[in-house]
C-alpha cells in the first residue's frame, strides 16, 4: 500500500485523500494513517510544486556545480555537505561517484549572484579543492515531467 | 452493368459505432469515452527496438508464420503467464492483430452451414467473420445477473448437431466480464462432451484485476480443441503495430498458415522485432499499466454508486457496462441525448449485440483527470433524468 500511495503522490501531491482511497480500494482513514506515519518516519519529506519558471516574470538561474573536496577524518563528507546545504539558495546536495565528490544545485536571480556564491561562499570553504559551475540553459524535462509538451489525444474518438 | 457486389458482404450490417463516431468527429468540444484502445504510448524500449530493426535494414518479409525468435518468446510467455505449452515451430502463428487470427481461424475450420456460437455482448467482428467464412452465427445472450459470464447451461442450450465452434471472448469487450477457473471448468465439460472447438480471444488477458487470467487452453483436455488468440495491442499498448498471434493444434495451425500465407504473406517485420522486446522486457510496463487501469476502474465503480447508476463490477479489460434501463430509454437514445446535452460520447450496448440493450459501454482508457470531467457530466445527466422522471 505504501509504495502505491507514494507512486501516486510523487506525481500528484494534491490528490484528494478520499479519492486516493477510492482508486486504491481502501478506506480514507487507512490512507491518512499511512501518510502520517510516512511523514513522521521521514519517508515523505515534503509536498512540492513543479514550476516552469521560464513562463513567469520572475528571473531565475539554475546552476549545477561539481565540487571536489577533501573528506574530513572520522566524518567523511557529511560535515562538508552540511556546511554547503545550510545555505538557503542551495537546492540540493548529492554525494556522487566518479570524477568529483558533491553535486550542488543552486538557484539564484542572476549569473552574478550565483558566481558570487561560488567564489565567496563555496570556494572559500577550507575543504573545497575545486569547483566547476554549469548553468542550465533550458529545462526540457524535470521530475519525470516533460515541461514543454502538451498532451494531445491522437486516437480515433470512437472505436470498437 | 452487372451487380459487382457479393450478397453476403452487402448483407453485413455496418458497425453501430459508426454513427457516434461521425457525430463526435463533428462536435468540437465533445469528449469521448468511446475509445477501444489504450491511452498509453507503446513503452519506449519497445519502440526503440522497432526503430533499431529499421536502422539495421531488417525490412524484408519474415517467414510466413513469423520470426522464430518471436514465436519462441510467445511460447515462453504463454508458459510463464497461463501455463500452456506450445511447439513454437508447429503451433504458433504470428498474425496482423488478433483480428486476423479470428478471421483465419474461422475460415480454416468452418464448412458451409456449420454453426458458430457467439456469446454477446461481444466484439463486433466475430459475427461478420463467421458469416464470411460460411458459418451460421448463433448468438448466446449473456445475462447481467451472471455478470455476463457464460454458464454451462447457456452453452448446452445453444448447442445443436451443427455446432462446431464456440467463440470465447474473455476478458470481454464491452462488458469487462472475466471467466474464472471454475467458470471455465464448467463449460469445458460441455465442450468436451459435445465435441466442439473453441476460439478463445484472450486479447485483454493482461488486463485482469482479480487474480491472474486463466486460459481455457490450460483446462485439462482443452488445449487440443482450442485456438488461443492473443496479441500486443492491449497489453503493451501497441494497437497501431497490428500484431497478434494464434496458437493451437498443429493440424489446424497448418491450415491457418496456408490462408495467412496467401492472404497476408507475413505480419509486419518491424512490429515483430518490437514484439520480441515487449515479451522479453515488458512485464513491468504491463504491470504499471494494469495498476493504472485498475485505479480508474475503482474510481468509476465508486462514481456510479454515488450517482446511483447500477453497474456490476467488471474485473477485466478497460470497460464498464452500466445499466440504464431505469430511465425508460433505449441505449441508443440515452447515448444520443448524452452526447447532445453533455457532449460526452459513450457507445450504446447494442453496438455489441441486441442483448446489450439497456447498457452502455464506457471505456476507461483515459487519464483520471479526463475521466473525472466526463463522469461529472454523466452525474449531471443522470440527475437531470431522475428529476424528469419524478
Amino acid at each position: 500500500m505504501r509504495e502505491k500511495i507514494l507512486s501516486i503522490i510523487e506525481k500528484n501531491s494534491r490528490v484528494d485523500l478520499k479519492e486516493l482511497a477510492v482508486i486504491l480500494g481502501t478506506e480514507e482513514i487507512e490512507i491518512v494513517n499511512e501518510m502520517q506515519a510516512m511523514e513522521e518516519e521521514g519517508v515523505i519529506c515534503g509536498y512540492h510544486t513543479l514550476i516552469n519558471w521560464e513562463k513567469t516574470s520572475l528571473e531565475k538561474v539554475t546552476a549545477l556545480i561539481e565540487v571536489r573536496v577533501t573528506p574530513q577524518r572520522g566524518q567523511g563528507f557529511d560535515t562538508i555537505a552540511e556546511s554547503i546545504y545550510k545555505y538557503p539558495e542551495v537546492n540540493s546536495v548529492y554525494l556522487i561517484s566518479g570524477g568529483y565528490d558533491l553535486l550542488v544545485t543552486l538557484e539564484g536571480k542572476s549569473l552574478k549572484e550565483i558566481s558570487a556564491f561560488v567564489s565567496e561562499k563555496l570556494s572559500a570553504q577550507e575543504s573545497v579543492l575545486s569547483t566547476a559551475t554549469h548553468f542550465i540553459l533550458k529545462k526540457y524535462k524535470d521530475h519525470g515531467t516533460i515541461l514543454a509538451k502538451k498532451f494531445v489525444d491522437e486516437r480515433e474518438k470512437v472505436t470498437p | 452493368m452487372r451487380n459487382p457486389l457479393a450478397d453476403k458482404v452487402v448483407e453485413i450490417k455496418p458497425s453501430g459505432i459508426r454513427k457516434f463516431f461521425d457525430i463526435v468527429s463533428e462536435m468540437k468540444d465533445a469528449i469521448s469515452l468511446g475509445v477501444g484502445e489504450p491511452d498509453f504510448d507503446t513503452p519506449w524500449h519497445i519502440r526503440d527496438e522497432g526503430i533499431n530493426s529499421l536502422e539495421k535494414g531488417r525490412t524484408f518479409y519474415t517467414s510466413n508464420a513469423g520470426l522464430k525468435e518471436l514465436k519462441l518468446e510467445i511460447t515462453n510467455y504463454l508458459k510463464r503467464r497461463v501455463n500452456v505449452e506450445y511447439d513454437y515451430n508447429k503451433e504458433v502463428l504470428v498474425t496482423v492483430g488478433g483480428s486476423e487470427a479470428i478471421d483465419i481461424a474461422l475460415r480454416a475450420m468452418i464448412n458451409p452451414g456449420e454453426e458458430v456460437l457467439i456469446p454477446q455482448p461481444s466484439y463486433v467482428s466475430y459475427e461478420p467473420c463467421a458469416v464470411l467464412a460460411g458459418a451460421v452465427p448463433v448468438t448466446i445472450n449473456l445475462k447481467a445477473e451472471n455478470e455476463f459470464r457464460l454458464t454451462a447451461q447457456e452453452l448446452l442450450d445453444a448447442i445443436t448437431d451443427k455446432t462446431k465452434i464456440l467463440i470465447l471472448p474473455f476478458p470481454n469487450n464491452p462488458t469487462g466480464a472475466i471467466m474464472e477457473k471454475e467458470d471455465l471448468e464448467a463449460i469445458a465439460k460441455v465442450i468436451i462432451e459435445k465435441d466442439i472447438f473453441v476460439i478463445s480471444d484472450e486479447i485483454y488477458s493482461e488486463l485482469t484485476y482479480k487474480g491472474n487470467h486463466v486460459s481455457i487452453a490450460s483446462i485439462p483436455g482443452m488445449q487440443e480443441r482450442t485456438i488461443l488468440i492473443n496479441g500486443f495491442s492491449k497489453s503493451y499498448a501497441m494497437t497501431g503495430w497490428r500484431l497478434g498471434y494464434a496458437c493451437g493444434p498443429a493440424a489446424i495451425m497448418e491450415q491457418m498458415v496456408k490462408i495467412h500465407q496467401f492472404a497476408i504473406m507475413c505480419a509486419p517485420t518491424t512490429s515483430q522485432y518490437a514484439a520480441v522486446e515487449a515479451l522479453r522486457n515488458g512485464d513491468e510496463d504491463v504491470a504499471e499499466m494494469r495498476e493504472a487501469y485498475d485505479q480508474r476502474r475503482r474510481y468509476l465503480m465508486h462514481a456510479f454508486k454515488e450517482m446511483g447508476l447500477p453497474c456490476f463490477e467488471p474485473y477485466g479489460a478497460f470497460y464498464v457496462f452500466p445499466c440504464i434501463k431505469e430511465f425508460g430509454m433505449t441505449s441508443d437514445e440515452f447515448a444520443t441525448r448524452f452526447l447532445e446535452e453533455e457532449k460526452v460520447a459513450v457507445v450504446p450496448g447494442t453496438a455489441f449485440g441486441d442483448c446489450g440493450e439497456g447498457f452502455l459501454r464506457i471505456s476507461y482508457a483515459y487519464s483520471l483527470e479526463n475521466l473525472k470531467i466526463a463522469i461529472g457530466r454523466l452525474a449531471n445527466f443522470v440527475k437531470r433524468l431522475k428529476e424528469e422522471q419524478k
